[in-house]
């Protein structure tokens, strides 16, 4: 690797610019149109057998318009999304440090699993004997969910995390509403992922907040202060998201229970604790599980997820429906209340059918291969790596607060001061360097953070690569003469720095046929 | 451990560099009464070999639809996907990305979105799509919360033919949020008067089309009447091939369009993960949820795309957001829009065709059997027949002989009698000859 | 006469004829916030009272309440934002308005500051 001076005096001499092509492709790198820019009339990439010859049921109500999509030979399609593909980034294709993320490896055999046809081709409303197999999955997945984190139970529908706080909030209020209580506030740390405050808002809920102290955790006299016969509950993330164990949980999780309040734990950062702590031993009412985070199912570029939502013994009568339960003759499932005596008081329903299948068949695949003790040695290294990484970097970057750090590590822009250089920059730099950037500018309890997660699928040599470079950047950030440099960056990547603010205030959500 | 690259000797190394002797030092902050001192109680790690076998071993405890003839439908819908498809999703570059924050390497994921946005703006009839929600049962109750924005009115009217699942989940919300739903009476016969119901104190009135029931209805009245009262129409689709035959709800006049995209790109999964399509009129378009792609160019003036108009979502309004919702669908949107790449105008409105027309022959051939009766005068792929026996029952019967008839109605509607002897039929292009010869005999021995 | 007064959130205030008040945010306010993409403005003939929030400045990054700085009724808002919202960026104390009060109780004028109140508040704030 060239040294950092280097790098500088040779973009000053502008030798860093890439010769034109005539086409504007780059080797590997091409251009690739729009569907509807490649599609002819005519066209089709599926044979399909001809209609059978009916007087048609519509009630007059036949479509006569034209869609206006595009039609592509297999051929083309396949070269479309492939080309595509090359211009992505992904955990396949290198490091991603994203904190709050956990961006670890996806493993082949999860993907597999869930295209087994005993599990894919499975239509929801078959009868429940045809389907003892899948309930079977559900009831597994839930008990290891249930173990690992020490709690009674387990909501299995929700479809992502930010769904899973909803389920979790809507528990909490069904609880109250059972015990003949209305109450109007939730108390949200200020270093709370913004899901946290607009979950609880939509519930009706008044958001207070709670301020961190000096060390980077919740200020337990100030949140003590705050809790009245007013206060609903907390929505608390542990460990936080400043990377840190919130160490006084239990004397948080004690002081709401005593007004009568309720736990709602943040289970994003879960890969730091799995085997170490339970949250049913901390006081945990409810903790939504991103089993896309902890549990290594594939992010696909923003989706799918699931968040089931683990439950303590006060919150468990109030899950939302479908429950999953097993007696005698086999598993059941019950889709209302009171059905197969179970689910009296679930609160209702958040999804249609019975939750995402699809991720928990990978989900448990990835349980199955780590078992409890690979569970435990996956946090315990991810921890391992995050601290290393800390040590590695604390010397050129500022930490923001003392360690040590649970699976991720939260630096500032102080060591940015004067330079000219921000955090946006340094992860654009970084992104020309073949990395991912960090988490930046969350939490926001710090100014330009950058949060760094590792995860424990990375080796030694990855994060010695990792910190080389960070160091150089910052060395070459703090020469003073290098703002520039940074805020021309990227300049290697398929596209450059893009225009956000036109983009936000003459929105172009679609293409259209005359606009080409 | 395959998937644990930290060999003994690089954690000491590690343990070194950081200061401390042990990792368990690193894990001081938990509180000593709290640390696990033991595993915890549940099997140790598996090789893949034996995790292929003990989950396929679970795989073979069920039926797929897709080895017996199947007629299953009421929101989830067995279609055929072309073998590329799949392969393509699973490319590491789609498959393992994270969210397309960082713009420079992600135009992949950009702009197959703004791809799929388009294909969902098209066959929906509407201006502006959204990047995709969880599926169609949570933008349903996401598009009753919009409508309640923009109109500043509190109560939602949803139609009798509504999917009872998404019903459920739109009074739930309500019940919590703070907002009404009036229920119109399960509308069986697809003959239920919205119109009159309408008045000023709406947000919104949510109808599904065609129906839970199969029924196809002209919504273009309704449309005009919501209009002239300020309510909004939200229509529902839950077989998206649908739009290849029927008329858009665009067409018809819906202000917002949510739908179920399963049928395109992903298999029925047991009920998830699943695809939402959410579409509406340019002028609401700061109003939705969820996440958008939009055009632009880069500082070399070429086009690319970026998420935008973040400032509404939960990690920059917070309490004040349109939605708390943070993930899309994703990889299933990036199937759903291959799959309608392949399918192209063309192929879209054929599939459509051959649906309707499976289903049109069905129909006709049950209507003539004793014990059974068509109910519907209209429908797409789905319809429902009265049995003379109840319908649970002829379902488990003929699921003993292995045949997937239907979705009894008294599923979705315990507490209504009248369902009690209601059987959903839905048929696709995966359905043949041999399948509808099946369901016919099992159903002649099972009524007789 | 027609005196500019300034509130702590931000926002400058100049009464003109009949007690009718234009408002929007200072140029300090679009410097913090950057290059703004949209205002949502508030609806014509709704009554407001001080201190609720009744407008939302965006930039990319950051969406910005706008408090009402006086109690009364929407009277007007800038149209012109609509399609140039970067009016705010460019001139945020003249073009930039955000809308028009007609004002209901014109003592509450005396509690927000002058400009040299205003200025010595924005110095202080930097300060920390």
């Amino acid at each position: 690797m060239t040294s950092w001076s280097n790098a500088l005096s040779s973009f000053k001499a502008g030798k860093n610019h890439d010769a034109e092509t005539l086409t504007g492709n780059r080797g590997l790198m091409v251009d690739e149109p729009l569907i509807f820019e490649l599609g002819e009339v005519g066209r089709c990439g599926v044979d399909l057998p001809e209609p059978d010859e009916v007087e048609d049921c519509l009630g007059g109500l036949t479509r006569d318009d034209e869609i206006g999509l595009p039609g592509l030979a297999e051929p083309q399609v396949v070269r479309h999304y492939t080309r595509l593909s090359q211009k992505n980034y992904g955990i396949d294709t290198g490091f991603y440090p994203l904190g709050s993320c956990t961006m670890k490896h996806n493993p082949r055999i999860n993907e597999k699993i869930a295209r087994l046809p005993g599990f894919a081709h499975l239509h929801p409303l078959q009868p429940e004997k045809t389907i003892q197999g899948a309930l079977e999955l559900l009831d597994t997945t839930a008990h290891w969910l249930k173990t690992i984190t020490g709690m009674a139970a387990v909501a299995m529908s929700p479809a992502a995390g930010a769904h899973g706080e909803l389920c979790g909030m809507m528990c909490i209020q069904a609880a109250l509403e059972a015990r003949g209580e209305k109450r109007a506030r939730v108390l949200v740390p200020e270093s709370a992922h913004g899901t946290n405050p607009a979950t609880a808002a939509a519930c009706g809920y008044k958001v207070e907040s709670i301020p961190a102290t000096a060390d980077g955790r919740v200020d337990v006299a100030a949140l003590k202060a705050k809790l009245d016969s007013d206060v609903a509950g907390i929505m608390l993330t542990n460990p936080n998201t400043c990377g840190l164990f919130e160490s006084d949980i239990i004397e948080i999780a004690e002081a709401v229970h005593a007004i009568g309040g309720y736990f709602y734990c943040d289970g994003a950062n879960f890969n730091a604790i799995m085997g170490k702590a339970r949250p049913g031993d901390l006081g945990v009412d409810c903790m939504h599980i991103n089993i896309h985070k902890t549990f290594s199912t594939p992010h696909g570029g923003g989706g799918p997820g699931a968040g089931p939502v683990v439950l303590s013994d006060a919150l468990a009568p109030f899950a939302p429906l479908p429950w999953v339960v097993a007696d005698e003759n086999g598993f059941h499932l019950v889709e209302r209340q009171g059905e197969h005596g179970a689910g009296e008081q679930a609160f209702g329903r958040l999804k249609a059918f019975h939750g995402q299948m699809g991720m928990f068949t990978r989900a448990l695949a990835y349980m199955y291969s780590h078992g409890s003790d690979g569970l435990r040695q996956v946090s315990e290294d991810a921890v391992l790596n995050a601290n290393y990484l800390a040590s590695r970097l604390k010397d050129e970057l500022t930490l923001s607060f003392e360690g040590p750090y649970m699976h991720e590590c939260l630096f500032d822009d102080r060591f940015l001061k004067d330079t000219g250089v921000t955090t946006l920059d340094i992860a654009k730099a970084l992104v020309d360097e073949g990395y991912h950037p960090m988490t930046m500018y969350f939490p926001l309890v710090v100014t330009g953070a950058l949060l760094i997660e590792p995860t424990e699928t990375e080796t030694k040599g990855n994060l010695d690569d990792f910190a080389e470079v960070m160091l150089k950047m910052a060395k070459l950030a703090k020469s003073g003469e290098a703002a520039e440099w940074f805020a021309d960056a990227p300049r290697h990547t398929p596209r450059r720095r893009m225009d956000e603010v036109n983009a936000a205030r003459k929105p172009i959500l679609r293409w259209q046929p005359d606009a080409e | 451990m395959r998937y644990l690259p930290l060999t003994a000797a690089d954690r000491e190394e590690m343990l070194k560099e950081i200061g401390v002797s042990s990792v368990d030092d690193l894990f001081k902050d938990i509180p000593e009464q709290a640390r696990l001192k033991e595993l915890v109680d549940l099997p140790t790690h598996m090789g893949e070999m034996e995790v292929d076998h003990r989950l396929s071993a679970m795989a073979a405890r069920n039926t797929p639809a897709s080895e017996v003839p199947s007629f299953l439908g009421a929101g989830a819908y067995r279609h055929h996907v072309p073998a590329s498809v799949d392969h393509l999703i699973q490319r590491g570059e789609f498959l393992t990305a994270y969210t397309p924050y960082q713009p420079e390497v992600s135009q992949g994921t950009l702009q197959y979105l703004y791809e799929f946005q388009t294909q969902v703006s098209m066959i929906t009839g509407m201006d502006v799509s959204n990047a995709s929600m969880y599926d169609g049962s949570t933008g349903c109750v996401e598009a009753v919360m919009m409508a309640n924005r923009i109109s500043r009115r509190n109560k939602a009217l949803l139609s009798g033919g509504l999917h009872p699942m998404y019903k459920e989940i739109v009074t739930t919300h309500g019940k919590s949020h703070g907002f009404e739903s009036e229920c119109a009476a399960v509308d069986f016969a697809g003959e239920e008067d919205l119109i009159s119901q309408v008045s000023k104190e709406l947000s919104c009135v949510v109808v599904q089309n065609p129906s839970t029931f199969g029924h196809l209805r002209d919504l273009r009245e309704l449309a005009k009447v919501c209009q002239a009262n300020k309510v909004l129409l939200i229509v529902v689709v839950t077989e998206v091939v649908s739009l290849g035959l029927v008329m858009s709800p665009g067409e018809m006049g819906a202000d917002i369009v949510v739908a179920e995209g399963q049928s395109i790109g992903n298999p029925v999964n047991f009920g998830g993960p699943y695809v939402g399509l959410f579409a509406t009129r340019k002028k609401y378009m700061r109003q939705m949820p969820g996440r958008l792609t939009g055009q632009s160019v880069d500082a070399e003036g070429k086009r690319g795309w970026v998420l935008t108009l973040s400032t509404r979502e939960q990690h920059i309004r917070r309490e004040k957001a349109t939605s708390n919702i943070c993930t899309n669908a994703g990889l299933c949107a990036l199937a759903f829009s291959i799959h309608l790449s392949l399918l192209g105008e063309v192929g879209f409105k054929k599939l459509a065709k051959i649906n309707h027309g499976r289903a049109v022959r069905l129909a006709k051939e049950l209507n003539a059997l004793d014990g059974v009766e068509v109910l519907n005068k209209t429908f797409f792929n789905e319809f429902t027949v009265k049995l003379s026996k109840p319908a649970a029952t002829v379902v488990s019967t003929l699921a003993d002989m292995d045949i997937l008839a239907g979705v009894s109605a008294s599923r979705l509607y315990p507490n209504e009698a009248d369902a009690a002897n209601l059987l959903l039929v839905a048929v696709t292009e995966l359905n043949s000859d041999e399948d509808m010869n099946a369901l016919i005999s099992g159903l002649k021995e099972v009524l007789v | 006469m027609s005196t500019t007064k300034f509130s702590k959130e931000h926002e400058w205030i100049r009464v003109e004829a009949d007690n009718i008040a234009v408002i929007g945010i200072t140029d300090h306010a679009q410097e913090l916030l950057g290059e703004i993409v949209y205002v949502e403005a508030p609806e014509v003939d709704a009554d407001v009272a001080k201190e609720d929030s009744i407008a939302v400045v965006e930039s990319v990054k950051a969406a910005s309440d706008v408090f009402a700085p006086v109690s009364g009724t929407v009277i007007a808002v800038n149209e012109d934002l609509e399609d140039a919202p970067e009016t705010v960026n460019e001139s945020a104390e003249e073009d930039g308005w955000l809308f028009k009060i007609q004002l209901s109780d014109t003592s509450e004028l005396d509690e927000l500051m002058d400009k040299a109140a205003y200025d010595a508040f924005v110095a202080e704030e930097d300060d920390h």
